[in-house]
């Protein structure tokens, strides 16, 4: 009994030192960029007739994901403010909150709980895939319009109250084999998926089948998970052995970096082909950017383009938080004001039931036709996904560089 | 009618579930309860019944397990999966209590399977053996494709692509993605029915001359040898008995959760450890404790959400906090001097 005691204390000590380690991180790291988000984090802005809009938002704000969650998160707080500051939606100020789910289906139908509570009128959100699928259960029962800015799994949207601002993942999957296939970019390809992950998996399905119709032959598919991600000579290997003149990886930035440092090392120099997951490997740390160049990948938004919006956007929101927003942050901004845009049109006010604005912005969404940071023309039908345009950048240089 | 000490103790371990349960159903009635709260309530009951289940293999077997959430993932998978099956085919109250029947079964078979092997030997080798189940039933599940069409069961271990479902098929088990769409039916009043039953096996066994060859088996492993205890039987009793009550956590997860995932945030070792947190700050067997600690240590970050950023932080500090007031000798001692014996007595 007495050696068992001091196995249990051993392990408890050890959990706690990670759990403290664990809190640790959360705060400090996220400690500068939102020191002025947290007094901000309701952003109440009494407006002169009284009522307002509440819009919730849901993402995970600590943990593995949190860099997603933020950036959702900042960036909705960021058109809210503008919104607001240029007059509110039908000359109504907006609430906004946001709440933390950990990347955690569980938690995250926690944090739907406590926004509604709230008086959460829409919500957008959540940030990732499975979440947003298990809210969905409970805004289709509330009838509340939800609007998920990056939830891209094929179920997010299988509720008619709810629509998707991102590409759902078969469409990205079958969009970079249309493109690797009409633009002749290879005839022998090798694709290194995540298999522990949704959006891995989802856009790899879809890629392998819309592959056999246009003739790409895949040569090797290899999969990690993501409790052996840091080796991936093996896949590299079979891929190179198998003699595949494009790599595609429909996978995040982070490991999509060690591949192409391990690949460097090897002397292997296919095209490596990216999705929007792929956004955010020019500014890992100790990466060298060399390496990405000639990358291409497929993504709805580059921090870098020229046009008056984006780089509005980038510069606002590096004033606020810090650092150059991804493509979950566009998601996000461009969410709100569809949102702004949806509402309007049908001129809903806030007086009006949760139910009754789901209705209408629900019969507005299906006739705008949005412009923003992620396309210049989105238009939605009745299922819930956008169509929209995607865009192939290639890495030159250190910077995206259009593909046409 | 007299009623003895033990006796006494179980009852009001009951009668607080039962409490608790009246003054929710009161609350919610009178509409004081706020949807972030009726939300919590089913998540508690399962964790409140998983600690349960550890609390009977490390507190009264005595041998520790630091994988239960494995069981409590092959509970909410094979349910899932039946459920999913059989969603159009079957009334909803005969096809939930079907999946418990199947969920609890398929955990105590795994937790019988394990038990074989490890639980003849003496030592630490049950923490090693169901840590290294808890991670491969993971990894195995994420592995898993599984599709039903017009002509059958489709398998596969590759991808989706592979199982060749017909047009009309439908992909059960998606490999990473897990099950997506189980039927919502588990409740609040089905939680704590399950947690009720679940309470009264594990109190009984302890009161029972089974549990006492257990718990001997737990303080003197060779005295209760000697004295004619068959030590594997007993032992394997205990840890069936604790996955399959496990199992059927499992199974009011995944029908509250209706989406389901193998991950490891969910049933991996972290998830393993926090409800051993839940067990040892409840204090280790005792099981009326496990209930409280859990349900208090699950309110408690989502209570602080207001908190924000230092929550988990201030979880964490509190989770020491407890540790220490509720165990060190010199805080016990301070305790009892201080408050003598107002009510604070000594478990165990």
């Amino acid at each position: 009994m007495k050696k068992f005691n001091k196995v249990v204390s051993a392990v408890m000590a050890s959990a706690m030192v990670v759990s403290m380690l664990a809190g640790c991180t959360d705060a400090a790291s996220t400690d500068t960029p939102d020191a002025k988000t947290d007094t901000a984090q309701q952003t109440n802005n009494s407006s002169d007739s009284g009522a307002t809009f509440k819009i919730g938002a849901i993402g995970p704000l600590t943990g593995g994901a949190a860099a997603y969650g933020n950036a959702v998160c900042n960036a909705a707080e960021l058109a809210v403010d503008e919104i607001n500051a240029a007059g509110g939606i039908n000359g109504y100020q907006i609430e906004y909150n946001k709440e933390d789910d950990e990347h955690n289906a569980e938690k995250s139908v926690n944090a739907y709980n406590t926004l509604k509570d709230w008086g959460m009128q829409i919500l957008v959100g959540p940030t990732t895939s499975t979440p947003s699928i298990a809210v969905s259960e409970y805004t289709k029962a509330d009838n509340m319009f939800q609007l998920t800015p990056s939830g891209s799994a094929v179920d997010c949207v299988k509720y008619d109250n709810v629509f998707r601002v991102c590409f759902s993942d078969p469409n990205q999957g079958i969009a970079s084999a249309q493109y690797i296939a009409d633009k002749k970019l290879a005839t022998k390809v090798g694709v290194i998926y995540d298999s522990s992950d949704v959006y891995s998996n989802g856009i790899y399905q879809k890629f392998a089948e819309e592959a056999k119709s246009k003739n790409l032959e895949i040569v090797s598919a290899e999969a990690f998970t993501q409790d052996n991600n840091t080796d991936f000579s093996v896949q590299l290997q079979k891929a190179k052995d198998a003699g595949a003149d494009l790599v595609f990886l429909p996978i995040y930035y982070k490991d999509a970096s060690l591949i192409l440092t391990q690949a460097n090392t090897m002397g292997y120099t296919p095209t490596f082909f990216g999705v929007d997951g792929m956004d955010g490997i020019l500014t890992v740390d100790n990466f060298d950017t060399k390496l990405a160049e000639g990358v291409m990948l497929l993504t709805p938004f580059a921090a870098d383009a020229t046009d008056d919006l984006t780089v509005n956007f980038v510069k606002n929101y590096q004033d606020k938080y810090g650092e150059v927003p991804n493509q979950f942050a566009a998601d996000a901004y461009d969410a709100v004001y569809i949102l702004k845009q949806a509402l309007e049109a049908k001129n809903v006010t806030p007086d009006m039931s949760i139910s009754d604005i789901c209705e209408a912005v629900k019969g507005a969404m299906v006739e705008i036709e949005a412009a923003g940071l992620t396309s210049s023309k989105m238009t939605w039908d009745a299922s819930g996904e956008p169509n929209k345009e995607p865009k192939a950048v290639v890495i030159k240089e250190g910077a995206y560089v259009s593909a046409e | 009618m007299r009623i003895d000490k033990k006796t006494k103790d179980n009852l009001i371990t009951y009668g607080i579930v039962v409490a608790a349960f009246l003054l929710i159903q009161v609350l919610a009635s009178t509409g004081h309860l706020s949807s972030h709260m009726k939300g919590l309530l089913v998540p508690m009951t399962y964790y409140a019944i998983i600690a349960v289940a550890l609390n009977l293999c490390v507190g009264i077997l005595g041998e520790l397990s630091i994988g239960h959430c494995g069981f409590m993932c092959i509970g909410a998978f094979t349910s899932a999966f039946f459920s999913k099956l059989t969603e159009e085919t079957l009334p909803g109250g005969l096809r939930f209590f079907l999946a418990f029947v199947i969920g609890i079964g398929f955990a105590a078979l795994f937790g019988f399977l394990i038990g074989i092997p490890v639980l003849r030997l003496k030592g630490d080798y049950l923490a090693i053996v169901t840590l290294a189940f808890g991670e491969i039933i993971k990894n195995v599940l994420n592995a898993f494709y599984i599709g039903y069409d017009s002509k059958g069961f489709h398998f596969s271990m590759k991808s989706q692509m592979d199982l060749g479902l017909e047009p009309d098929g439908d992909t059960v088990i998606n490999g990473a993605m897990g099950i997506m769409g189980t039927p919502h039916d588990a409740g609040f009043t089905v939680g704590i029915i399950v947690l009720l039953i679940s309470l009264m096996v594990v109190l009984n066994l302890i009161n029972s001359r089974d549990g006492r060859a257990i718990m001997a088996i737990r303080d003197n492993y060779i005295a209760a040898e000697a004295s004619g205890i068959n030590v594997t039987r007993y032992k394997m009793m205990a840890f069936t008995i604790s996955a399959a009550i496990a199992g059927a956590a499992g199974v009011i997860y995944s029908h509250n959760i209706t989406t389901l995932t193998a991950s490891s945030q969910y049933f991996g070792y972290n998830a393993s450890i926090m409800i051993l947190v839940y067990v040892v700050l409840g204090g280790i067997g005792n099981i009326r404790g496990s209930v409280i600690a859990a349900c208090i240590l699950y309110l408690l970050p989502e209570l602080l959400r207001g908190l924000n950023k230092y929550r988990m932080l201030i979880y964490s500090i509190v989770l020491i906090v407890m540790m220490i007031v509720n165990w060190s000798p010199k805080v016990i001692e301070w305790r009892k001097r201080t408050f003598g014996n107002l009510g604070i007595k000594k478990k165990i």
